[in-house]
């Protein structure tokens, strides 16, 4: 019986280690093959050591990433804060409004946001409305607005794609505190301000790790964002591996900065992960 | 000054419509031990609510220590409440939850210490400062509890089902402890709780609720040995409520036999709820009996034998050491002091016959109740 059972869930559990292997652990080890070899098969150090040469992109990178999802973390956390408190149906129609856009095509709305910022865009154009109008009235030698191609451009479109990442987790976890801790903490003489530093936000942690992470990561390694709103300016480290695969055709130094890349990124959430000690059932 | 601590009056609450606390009067004295005891939806857990401040009342005054505190925010009101379920912080450890309440008044570190250890000690967990509360076990979490809400020194302590979780020995001792906690401390206990032996055992006062109206506010020997309705009777311990007519004072016939009783100032021939408790039942032989029946089952209790009877139709609960056999006819004798006499009530004849008596069947309400209880 015992015996049926348990080559039962191993047959059941068979498809997915398959998947595994074929989806996870032979891409990983194709990528680490390509990083340590050169165009002739030869195991070699080289393709690492000229990663020093775009030291620079991996730190704007790692800066533009880390910005985004800091602003992200603080416009998504009072919303999900007010989002929990609200009644349920309420809380249904806020949880759709925020899927809503990310059931929209990705591409689609990073070209939106290039017709929002571009030079004659609709956002330019009213704030240029406002310098000149500034300019003529009070004498002033505002120069004009320019959005498009800028860094800043570049976080913008990373908060605005990845912010429902943020929320949703943080809210989760939100929703799952138990009411009566926060009822606790008043009791024990919390006011509101208390009771959010000492309970909401350190039991809130986990949904804060989480999202940290579901915003950093693409972040971090996205290069679309940055091809279409950061110009020529703003090249990160996702339009380089591009770059390497695409058009210089040179796979192993493609693969090596990706791989240099994968662990910056662990080595950034391992940081991230020391700050919360049990993720409460939060998967990252 | 008179010395409640806490009035209230003329209250009434209501969830969407449903009137869950209908114009209630309740005096609750300085340092007794009071408890608030009916079944599922009685409005015993709002009641709590509503003196903790989690609760506004949508009409009537909550009056503590002589002035009103409707609209004061809980964290303003001195006093504090025992969660069903603790509510314990989960991020913190024993000791910084117990020194919760006294880091938000901003006390010095020193004192902090010197308090926390005082209650360790009174809770008996010294040596578990540092431990999760997630590794203590459901009567340690119970006691880290209590310590976090006595620290802050509370004039009134509010027990909503405390012991709820726990299992039966667990339960027997905590019993105990609260109420020598209690008497040591010298503070108002307001207990909530649906278990009715808990109640008896540790209340200085019982009030008894049902459907948001309080049905009797008394000790808890008047309680049992007086209860106002059938509801009560029933409620608290087992009862027989036989539907009785007074004959006179001091007179009142039921199950066709004349009693004599020590209740007086009905009417004559008045109807009234007669009750016997099990216990007060005295077996005897048939000749010399007041009353005679069929025994129909008898069930081994350990210290008695419960024995149901059916006597002209309505089926006697008796608990007896003397083993009877099931289909034997027996005779019954009830003293005057055993009887009680009730006026009849919205409760007559609903409550205190055992003919569709079923173990089983009250086990499984209790259940539902506890389920009710926890949302």
């Amino acid at each position: 019986m015992n015996k049926k059972s348990s080559l039962m869930s191993r047959l059941a559990g068979a498809p997915y280690i398959v998947w595994a292997a074929l989806f996870i652990i032979v891409p990983l080890c194709m990528v680490a093959y390509y990083a340590f070899t050169d165009s002739n098969g030869v195991f070699t150090l080289n393709n690492l050591s000229d990663i020093g040469k775009y030291a620079d992109t991996f730190i704007l990178s790692i800066w533009l990433g880390l910005l985004a999802t800091v602003i992200c973390l603080v416009v998504a956390y009072p919303l999900a804060y007010i989002m929990a408190q609200k009644g349920p149906e309420k809380q249904s129609s806020m949880t759709m409004l925020i899927m809503l856009p990310m059931w929209m095509n990705f591409l689609l709305r990073t070209y939106s946001w290039m017709t929002i910022l571009e030079d004659n865009g609709l956002l330019t154009t009213a704030l240029n409305f406002i310098v000149d109008n500034i300019n003529n009235l009070m004498g002033a030698e505002l120069s004009p607005v320019h959005l498009i191609n800028t860094r800043g451009a570049v976080v913008v479109g990373m908060v605005y794609n990845f912010l429902p990442y943020m929320i949703l987790p943080i809210y989760t976890v939100m929703l799952k505190t138990d009411r009566s801790l926060v009822e606790a903490a008043q009791d024990l003489g919390g006011n509101k301000l208390d009771v959010f530093r000492n309970v909401t936000i350190p039991l809130s942690v986990p949904g804060i790790v989480s999202g940290f992470t579901m915003v950093f990561v693409p972040s971090v390694s996205t290069f679309y964002i940055s091809q279409k709103l950061g110009g020529t300016g703003t090249i990160l480290i996702g339009d380089i591996i591009e770059t390497q695969f695409q058009t210089a055709n040179n796979f192993h130094l493609g693969a090596s900065l990706s791989f240099v890349l994968m662990i910056l990124i662990f080595i950034c959430l391992a940081v991230m992960n020391r700050f919360s000690d049990d993720d409460g059932g939060v998967i990252i | 000054m008179s010395n409640n601590i806490i009035e209230l009056k003329n209250i009434s609450v209501a969830f969407d419509g449903q009137q869950i606390i209908e114009n209630m009067n309740l005096y609750i004295r300085d340092k007794e031990f009071i408890t608030f005891l009916g079944p599922s939806g009685c409005g015993k857990t709002t009641t709590l609510r509503m003196i903790a401040g989690f609760q506004e009342p949508d009409s009537g005054e909550v009056i503590f220590d002589g002035k009103i505190i409707n609209g004061v925010p809980p964290h303003k009101r001195q006093l504090n409440t025992i969660f069903q379920r603790y509510a314990l912080f989960p991020h913190l450890n024993v000791y910084e939850n117990i020194a919760f309440g006294l880091r938000l008044k901003k006390t010095p570190e020193k004192e902090i210490k010197e308090a926390v250890t005082e209650m360790l000690e009174l809770i008996n967990l010294k040596g578990f400062e540092r431990r999760n509360i997630s590794s203590l076990s459901g009567g340690q979490q119970q006691r880290v509890a209590i310590a976090r809400a006595l620290v802050v020194k509370p004039r009134v302590l509010l027990l909503d089902e405390p012991l709820g979780a726990l299992d039966l020995k667990l339960r027997k001792d905590m019993q105990v402890e609260l109420k020598n906690i209690q008497q040591r401390l010298g503070i108002t206990f307001i207990y909530v709780t649906h278990d009715q032996e808990e109640a008896l055992s540790m209340s200085d006062t019982i009030v008894v609720m049902d459907s948001g109206v309080i049905q009797q506010i008394g000790t808890p020997t008047d309680i049992y040995n007086e209860p106002k309705n059938a509801f009560v009777a029933d409620f608290i311990g087992e009862s027989n409520i036989i539907e009785g007519v007074m004959r006179a004072d001091f007179w009142v016939e039921m199950a066709g036999h004349k009693f004599k009783c020590l209740d007086k100032g009905f009417g004559v021939d008045e109807m009234v709820d007669v009750v016997v408790r099990p216990e007060d039942v005295d077996v005897v032989p048939v000749e010399s009996s007041m009353i005679s029946g069929i025994v129909t089952s008898i069930t081994f209790k350990g210290v008695y034998y419960e024995i149901i009877v059916e006597i002209k139709g309505f089926k006697w609960m008796i608990q007896s050491t003397v083993y009877q056999e099931a289909g034997s006819t027996i005779g019954i004798n009830v003293e005057p002091d055993a009887i009680h006499i009730m006026k009849k009530s919205q409760y007559s004849g609903l409550y205190g016959d055992y003919s569709s008596f079923s173990e089983e069947f009250d086990e499984l309400s209790d259940a539902t109740v506890y389920e009710k209880e926890d949302e």
